[in-house]
Formats: C-alpha cells, structure tokens, sequence
C-alpha cells in the first residue's frame, strides 16, 4: 500500500494561540527549556495498492491537492512526504 | 428584492436570516449545497452562519466545494449582492471570493455576546458611515487575518466594511473580540462592493424583542441600494 502524509503548518508569520496555550501547559508541568510550541495538521492520504507509476506526477498532484483543499494558502505552508 | 439563502450541513442560523430577509421585503428561497444554480432573478446570495461540514479541516473548507458555489461566486462576478455571516463569511474567504483567513480566536474563547463595530465604510450593506451598531457574535474562529497587501488594499480602497468598537465608537484592543487585526469584523470585496462578509450576526438583532434592531439596518440597506439600482 502506498500512503502520502501532508504536514499542514501555519505560515511563521501567523500566531497561533493553540500552539502558545500546550507551551505554557508544559511550562506548568515543569518541562524547562520549551520556548513554543507550534500546532499544525498531519494528513495521510492512502493511495491504493497499485504501485506509484510516475513519482513526480504524484507529487504534483498532492500539491495540489493540499493547495486547493488540505492547507489555507493565506495562513498555512505544506509539505508532501511519500 | 429576490434573496436566495444557501444551505450546508450544519448550518444553524438560518432561520433567522430567512425571517430577517422576509421583515425588510424579501422574497426568500432557501437553496441546498447541491444545486448547481440559483433561482432565476435572485437580487442577493445570503450565507448563513453555523458550522458547516462540523468545521472539519478548516471553518468553511468543505463547504467551498459545494457545487452551488460556483453560481454564487458567477453571482458576485457579476455585481451581484452576496452576504456571508460568521460560517458563511468563512466560506467565503475559503473559496477566495474574500481575501485574507478567519483562524482561531486570540484567547482561545468562544465568544458569545454583544459587542459594538463601527460602520468604516460605504456600501450597499453600510448603514451611514461612523454608525455604531450593537450586534451579538457567537464565534470561535474569528480573528480576521490577512497580508500587509491586502490589509493596504482593503483600507485603500474602502473596503473594510465594520470594526469593533467600544460603546462610543472608540476603536482599540479593548473592544476587540477576537484578535482581528486592525479590529476588522466585516469586508466588502466583489467588483463593486457587493460582496459583504462579517463575523457578527445582524440576522440575530433584527427586531425589538431580540434586543435590538440595529443588525437590521444593513438588510434594509442592500433593499435600498437594490431599489436605487434598478
């Protein structure tokens, strides 16, 4: 079986008030030496069992995948792992 | 005045936009995510708020597939009146018939109450500019985002259409809900203004007995300004 991860992250430039909630969460819970937390999304995509004929192709079509549906252009970065 | 109000699982305020539409005149048909086309003659595209698809992925992410999308966003190409209210205002940033990204509120909170916007610029919604309008919101997902460009664009070209307010109409960090920059809860966009979409619920202060009327005023202006326009 072949799978696709998408790792969906918010741009740098994008607070993410989620990510700074759990860092002072570990804070309280004494983990030291935590300076943030980011929070952002893993999406598998599962490929079916026929094998991958043409690698590029694929990962043209995942991009696009993600830039049309799996991640906000505006707010959020992707990255295609195979 | 001819609204067509669209419909997504999981929406849940749009009974009062419909009865909002029909007290300032409007004939209402209700339109399911499913059509491919809006009712023949329709004036205005009314998004109600709610949680569409249950928020998966992103607040208005699945809804913007919805092949009556394609109708509204050929509505607003052609100057056509389009209204997003809280979800709706969502899904209209996620097919991009909106700039910029509602993302998750500064403080985490869901907020639920009223809060004061200030009325920044003209429009066919606007009541007059400078007005202040007492609406409720009811969001978890609305601090308003978007580039520097678009942030110039937006306040260059008078399309920053509400921004929250204090009671006097002092607009600061205190009397902003969210987070939003520059305290945005609602923009114009479309070729001519006609595409409004806003974070606060004007369908939900509409009529004295909900405590209010001044949401209210920006229906009874896009009936004027389709009056004046025909």
């Amino acid at each position: 079986m072949s799978k696709a991860t998408v790792l969906v992250r918010l741009k740098s430039e994008v607070l993410d008030p989620q990510g700074d909630a759990v860092k002072r969460a570990l804070d309280k819970l004494g983990f030291d030496g935590v300076r943030g937390v980011r929070i952002g999304k893993l999406i598998e995509i599962d490929l079916g069992d026929a094998p991958v004929a043409d690698p590029a192709a694929l990962k043209e079509r995942l991009a696009k995948m993600a830039d049309e549906m799996l991640a906000n252009p505006v707010i959020e970065d992707f990255e295609i792992v195979v | 005045m001819q609204a067509a109000v669209v419909l997504f699982p999981g929406l849940n305020a749009d009974a009062e936009m419909i009865r909002t539409l029909e007290l300032v005149g409007a004939k209402v048909t209700t339109v399911w995510h499913t059509s491919a086309a809006l009712p023949a003659g329709t004036d205005l595209v009314a998004i109600p708020g709610g949680f569409s698809y249950g928020d998966y992925l992103r607040c208005g992410a699945i809804a913007k597939v919805g092949p009556i999308m394609k109708a509204v966003a050929e509505h607003a190409e052609r100057g056509g009146y389009v209204l997003g209210v809280c979800n709706g205002f969502q899904i209209l940033t996620e097919c991009g018939l909106l700039p910029g990204a509602l993302t998750r509120n500064l403080h985490l909170r869901f907020e639920c109450r009223d809060v004061f916007v200030k009325v920044t610029a003209d429009g066919p919604f606007s009541p007059p500019s400078g007005e202040v309008l007492r609406l409720p919101i009811a969001h978890g997902e609305g601090r308003y985002q978007a580039s520097a460009e678009v942030l110039a664009r937006l306040a260059g070209e008078g399309q920053v259409a509400l921004r929250y307010c204090d009671e006097r109409g002092a607009v600061g960090e205190d009397a902003n809900p969210n987070g939003s920059v520059d305290n945005i809860a609602g923009i114009y966009g479309g070729p001519k203004k006609n595409v409004l979409g806003l974070m606060p619920h004007p369908e939900r202060m509409s009529e004295a007995c909900l405590g209010g009327t001044n949401g209210r005023e920006l229906f009874d202006a896009v009936v004027r300004a389709r009056r004046a326009a025909s």
